[in-house]
């Protein structure tokens, strides 16, 4: 493929995780509406909710410092960049070399330092209670994200995710038990990380409880828009971080024909289809945790990341 | 006259009914806060008059009720609650309306003389003194706490959800709450003043509109008061409408408890099937009575309509449903370990509180209190119903889910027997006028707890005074002290297991 082509399916990729993000967010709504015998908001909701808030003027805290203000734009742009970098329906995009999944997890810290940061800048109650608990969950799930990675990286042979994609869909892979924990370990992190049931509850109205919008409660208008955005990127792109690492087939090579690239994208609705419909049967199906069970929960999560690394030292086939 | 046997009053009042009221003078009032301090009386209510206080107390073990009054001579009387601490809400509030000021027994025990209900808006100060004294307004004062780590967080009155007005007040060191203060009465109505003078059918129309989810329980309450001080009987089969409607009502509204704790706790599951039975509850209740939360259809002397041709099949059927799936969702509840962790040992009220207070409903049977209105008093048609009350002693949310849980079977068997025994018949007396001035007290079971309606009427059906005491009263305050030492994060779960009742507190 020449340039061109490298920097169109990479630009697709980009758009497509921008536009599909607030797709994934409705249809998890969706389904949890359905389990509980409601109708629920249409699909499209999401979208009609980023305009409306787009149209609305912003209305700022008095003692609301620039920092507030540019907050949601790095947060947005931190999570779009990491979004797109993780393969989705195609490998060996043009940004693949740089597509390291440290790097990723690098973007997606800064990005929530940020949240948290904007959290306390206007100096409410809720805020601080917010960026608190979020620091907290944080300083568990970045550590046990990154021994998952080395686990994931030492069976591999790589952090670059292109690489791990390729591998793990080879036949080379087989069963083994440590991937097993890695994928247990992984998803526990997702649901942390995207502020879900049982960690936190995005539907929540209880100020109290709040973890991730407690943070946001402040914002207001295009910010709020990005803010919600950032994490509807974010949730797609754990989804589909779990779908490039553990079930990468049908991803189209760099060299494929446009049907490959299709087949691929087709290939790649289906699983977050699937991944998003497990994910509200998961919520429906438990109550959130009190805040102080969240480190064990996220403990187990390192645990099982921790295991799988060192049953890959003592035994290379495990 | 049990209770008042052990405290020297002046006289009794004649026209006072069913339960006897005195006038005492210090020495007996003393005497009577003596008895509610040690624990053989309980607090029922007290409540203001322009010249004079009363206080209706419960004797446990008989189940004796009895009223002292205190003439404020001038514009004082001896505090309560600065030796009995469940009166001290009710204090405030009888200083907001009448005006009148507690005085200490001792310099420690100095009265709080912080408003309760009276947030400045009134445009006047002590409206039911008919005076018009100014009162000194200042900035409302929290409790101090102080410790180095220690951070506010103010929430409300304004929420997040849709519900009532009430402003927190939370101390906490990081997650752990140190104290929680409650500032209510950001839904005062004015209800007291409104009855004054209206006539018994408009002063019914308030009472029904108290606290809209125990539409019924007021009426009942209202109702009987006015009945008893009139010293009128209401026929069987109003008796039975009564009952039925009163069941129905607290059937609605477990059903909506049970859904919205375990909602609170981010369990949505069970607030959509809970949901389903509410509603279809208030449906069964719309076919029978003609109101989904069957409002002004209890008035003084018996019930406005009757049920509905129609209503019996409805309710038939919606007690097959309850029987179907209720038990169903008892299994979810008891199955799902994710919520049992948060509601097991979260937010625990002491035994101790809820005797002392005197908490009623759920809050007290939850934690040892044994009392339900219905039994210990045995009003009509109670008194030939069977029915169980349930007690738990571990004082938590759980404990608090279950008391509900069991409720719901009982009200459903209740509303079975209602409808075997219900008998053909009246449904209203009429009211007799020109027997001149009457006292009624009544008490029923609302779904939280006991209401109490105390009641003077002119010679004209009128009203000249009535105090309406909703059991929030007395569980508010034990929220404060349930949540302590618990999380932030869990203020919510406790607060709708306890879901006390803004308008009715705030009156």
């Amino acid at each position: 493929m020449n340039a061109l082509g490298d920097i169109l399916s990479q630009g697709a990729q980009m758009s497509l995780v921008l536009g599909l993000a607030p797709l994934l967010t409705g249809f998890v709504r969706k389904v949890k509406a359905r389990l509980l015998r409601r109708r629920g908001p249409p699909l499209l909701q999401p979208y009609r909710d980023l305009v409306r808030l787009m149209r609305k003027d912003v209305v700022l805290a008095d003692n609301a410092s620039w920092l507030f203000r540019v907050i949601p734009y790095l947060i947005f742009s931190g999570t779009w960049v990491a979004a797109s970098l993780v393969p989705t329906f195609g490998n060996g995009l043009l940004f693949s070399w740089t597509a390291d999944l440290i790097a990723i997890i690098a973007l997606l810290g800064s990005a929530r330092f940020f949240q948290a940061l904007a959290g306390m800048d206007v100096g409410t109650a809720f805020g601080g209670i917010g960026s608190s608990r979020e620091v907290m969950i944080a300083s568990l799930a970045e550590p046990a994200m990154l021994i998952t990675v080395f686990s994931v990286a030492m069976i591999a042979g790589s952090t670059q995710l292109a690489n791990v994609a390729e591998f793990m869909g080879s036949d080379a892979v087989g069963l083994r038990v440590s991937l097993g924990m890695a994928f247990v370990a992984l998803t526990i992190m997702a649901l942390a990380e995207n502020a879900r049931i049982p960690v936190d509850n995005p539907a929540t109205h209880l100020e109290l409880t709040m973890v991730h919008e407690a943070m946001v409660l402040e914002y207001s208008g295009r910010h709020l828009a990005l803010i919600d955005l950032s994490s509807q990127l974010k949730l797609l792109l754990y989804v589909s971080l779990i779908a490039c690492v553990f079930v990468p087939w049908g991803m189209a090579t760099a060299d494929a024909s446009v049907d490959r690239f299709a087949f691929g994208a087709l290939l790649y609705l289906g699983k977050l289809t699937v991944l998003g419909f497990l994910l509200a049967v998961f919520e429906t199906s438990i109550a959130k945790m009190r805040v102080f069970r969240i480190p064990e929960f996220l403990g187990a999560a390192l645990m099982l990341a921790l295991l799988a690394t060192l049953l890959r030292f003592v035994s290379g086939s495990l | 006259m049990g209770i008042l046997d052990g405290i020297p009053h002046v006289h009794a009042v004649s026209s006072h009914r069913p339960w006897p009221r005195a006038l005492v003078t210090e020495a007996g009032w003393q005497v009577a806060i003596d008895r509610l301090v040690e624990g053989s009386l309980t607090l029922l209510g007290f409540w203001g008059e322009p010249t004079a206080v009363h206080m209706a107390m419960l004797e446990a073990g008989s189940a004796e009720i009895a009223v002292v009054t205190y003439a404020c001579a001038a514009g004082t009387f001896p505090g309560v609650a600065g030796r009995h601490p469940p009166a001290l809400r009710l204090e405030r509030t009888i200083h907001d309306l009448f005006g009148l000021v507690p005085t200490a027994a001792a310099d420690d025990l100095r009265p709080d003389l912080r408003p309760w209900l009276d947030h400045g808006a009134w445009g006047k100060s002590y409206p039911l003194s008919g005076s018009n004294a100014a009162r000194h307004v200042q900035p409302y004062q929290f409790l101090p706490a102080e410790g180095e780590a220690l951070h506010q967080v103010a929430v409300g009155p304004v929420h997040a959800g849709i519900i009532e007005p009430g402003h927190f007040r939370f101390t906490a060191n990081g997650e752990h709450v140190v104290r929680l203060e409650q500032w209510l009465g950001y839904t005062h109505k004015g209800i007291e003043q409104l009855m004054q003078g209206a006539d018994l059918e408009a002063a019914a129309r308030l009472a029904n509109r108290t606290s809209g989810d125990s539409a019924v329980a007021y009426a009942f309450a209202f109702a009987r008061a006015a009945e008893v001080a009139l010293d009128i009987e209401v026929p069987r089969r109003a008796n039975y409408l009564r009952a039925l409607m009163a069941e129905l009502e607290r059937l609605a509204n477990h059903f909506g408890d049970i859904g919205a704790i375990c909602n609170d706790a981010s369990f949505a599951l069970m607030h959509a099937q809970t949901g389903i039975l509410r509603e279809r509850t208030l449906r069964a209740a719309d076919a029978a009575f003609g109101h989904r939360l069957m409002m002004d259809a209890v008035v003084p002397g018996g019930v406005a309509r009757d049920i509905a041709p129609d209503g019996i099949p409805a309710l038939r059927t919606l007690l097959a449903e309850i029987e179907k799936v209720f038990p169903r969702l008892i299994e979810l509840y008891d199955n799902t370990a994710s919520l049992q962790d948060r509601t097991v040992t979260t937010g625990i009220v002491k035994a101790e509180y809820a005797r002392q207070f005197g908490a009623g409903g759920y809050v007290g049977r939850a934690s040892g209190r044994n009392f339900d209105a219905r039994r210990n008093l045995a009003y009509a048609p109670y008194d030939h119903l069977s029915f169980e009350v349930p007690v738990l002693e571990a004082g938590d949310v759980n404990a608090r889910i279950w008391i509900r849980i069991r409720e719901v079977e009982q009200s459903v068997g209740l509303i079975a027997q209602i409808l075997d025994l219900m008998v053909p018949g009246e449904i209203r007396s009429t009211l007799p006028a020109g027997r001149g001035a009457c006292e009624g007290l009544a008490l029923t079971e609302a779904f939280r707890g006991d209401v109490l309606v105390w009641l003077r009427l002119d010679g004209e059906l009128r009203v000249e005074r009535c105090h309406l005491r909703d059991a929030s009263w007395f569980q508010w305050p034990l929220l404060e002290t349930a949540i302590e030492g618990n999380i932030i994060a869990d203020f919510p779960l406790c607060n709708k297991s306890f879901n006390c009742s803004y308008s009715g507190a705030d009156l």
